[in-house]
């Protein structure tokens, strides 16, 4: 287990960390497409696509929430080997990771202040399938419309209602990523 | 290269960068507090948009620096010679071949495409700033989306000079929520600000600021319905290029008065010399 917790960083922290935040960026940027990010073995149940996530943005400055099963001694001792950000909970939190079931309710977590909007929290959230296909979104970043598919419809038309406040997700699956930006118009799909 | 880390900055710096730019992505035109770093170069000369870049290269990278449009000139020349020695990139002057481009004033004649990005040099990013000195006040007014001030100055400008004076750092409302400072691009490049399909990335490094702009947003320059914006520039065509539509710079060639008007983008100008055309003291004329 202990061979298991030092192994899966990054081979070349610098390099494979730049990659993968333009990936991530071109995520945030363009919500609902999705990129690859490569060079993170974690242990199980994070998805590759996870662990490169928290290589490239989590430090000792970015408390950090593992939400269900990814509240294990393995998960842990990996963040904490190769992060250093400290486990808390989810109203402390900058970044919150786990299985979408396991990070509702999403009133848990900090929106950021109307003074401070980015004081708030990113949430990474494993997704069980990861496709261009369901909802319907709009918004900056979107020429026209992009489709994703999402957990659920009605929490992000809630957080994108608290714009400039609101939280940001991440979705990950395998070595994939695809972001939803607080900015961004869900709709069911063929309701635009 | 193998004295500095990639890309100079160390890892923890990018990462808190990076988050901020995410950040920056999210709340498109809000202005996202960072820790800026001392930087191997003066405040003033591209700190802010130095780090930014730094945060998003990658070695596979072709990095582009313009000032006030031109890539020979000393900031541009100095900041592409940091990152060739310092990131290994490859750099370029054509706008078309970056994938990477820091800008200090001026957008690019050539419209950018998706998968490129524009890094803007920031002096002053709070637009209200030389209107409420105290940063307690221009925050609240930012979350209060309080903006009368910035209208009354565009007034005073119209009560004073009969229309706009405002010629460059114009403000911009982004997505119907944030004014921002575009920094200070002529007037005549406000309009490329929306709808851009590439990332576009404004880093001030003397005040900590980042701020960011996603492809495909809503931009529009603060204006009245009875003095609408408009996009200025020279009434003249490039005296290098012919070109009609390209923001021109005004040299001065004699001390009797004489002048000229040239491309303030050297990329543009070139490629449509390059092209065969030609603009009325070319040399190749002149005589």
């Amino acid at each position: 287990m202990q061979a298991q917790t030092l192994s899966g960083g990054f081979a070349d922290p610098a390099i494979a960390s730049a990659a993968a935040f333009r990936q991530v960026m071109e995520a945030m940027a363009r919500p609902g497409t999705i990129h690859r990010v490569t060079g993170a073995a974690p242990p199980a149940p994070l998805s590759p696509a996870t662990g490169a996530v928290l290589l490239t943005l989590c430090d000792p400055d970015t408390p950090v929430h593992l939400a269900g099963a990814l509240e294990c001694d393995a998960v842990r001792a990996w963040v904490a080997f190769h992060t250093g950000a400290p486990v808390v909970g989810p109203s402390h939190c900058m970044f919150a990771v786990g299985a979408w079931t396991d990070l509702t309710p999403l009133s848990a977590y900090q929106v950021g202040s109307p003074q401070y909007p980015d004081r708030s929290a990113t949430l990474i959230v494993q997704a069980g399938r990861l496709e261009q296909t369901g909802a319907t979104l709009s918004g900056p970043g979107i020429k026209e419309t992009h489709a994703l598919s999402l957990p659920e419809i009605e929490a992000f038309q809630q957080n994108a209602g608290h714009f400039p406040l609101g939280l940001d997700f991440i979705f990950t699956n395998g070595d994939r990523v695809a972001a939803l930006p607080r900015t961004t118009i869900v709709t069911q799909k063929g309701t635009v | 290269m193998s004295d500095y880390n990639f890309a100079y900055l160390d890892e923890q710096t990018k990462r808190m960068i990076r988050r901020a730019i995410l950040k920056g992505l999210a709340i498109p035109g809000y202005q996202v507090p960072f820790a800026s770093r001392e930087m191997p170069m003066p405040y003033g000369w591209g700190t802010g948009g130095v780090q930014v870049s730094a945060a998003v290269m990658t070695p596979q990278d072709r990095f582009k620096v313009i000032d006030q449009g031109a890539d020979d000139t000393t900031n541009a020349v100095s900041i592409r010679t940091f990152f060739e020695r310092t990131a290994g990139v490859a750099t370029t002057t054509k706008t078309s071949e970056a994938s990477v481009i820091q800008t200090r004033h001026r957008i690019p004649e050539e419209p950018l495409s998706e998968g490129q990005i524009l890094v803007y040099q920031v002096p002053i990013p709070e637009p209200l700033r030389f209107l409420e000195p105290r940063e307690s006040e221009t925050r609240k007014m930012h979350s209060l989306a309080e903006y009368g001030l910035m209208h009354v100055k565009l007034y005073e400008d119209i009560s004073r000079h009969g229309h706009i004076a405002t010629s460059y750092d114009y403000p911009v409302k982004v997505e119907g929520r944030y004014v921002m400072d575009p920094s200070p691009i002529p007037k005549f490049d406000n309009p490329k600000l929306g709808d851009m399909a590439a990332i576009q990335l404004f880093g001030a490094g003397r005040e900590q600021r980042i701020y960011a702009l996603p492809p495909y947003t809503q931009v529009v320059s603060l204006d009245f319905e009875d003095h609408p914006f408009e996009a200025s520039k020279p009434d003249h065509p490039c005296a290098m290029c012919g070109a009609e539509n390209s923001y021109l710079d005004e040299v001065i060639t004699d001390d009797a008065g004489r002048r000229m008007f040239v491309c303030s983008d050297t990329d543009f100008c070139e490629a449509r010399q390059v092209a065969g055309h030609t603009g009325t003291m070319n040399g190749k004329d002149a005589a």
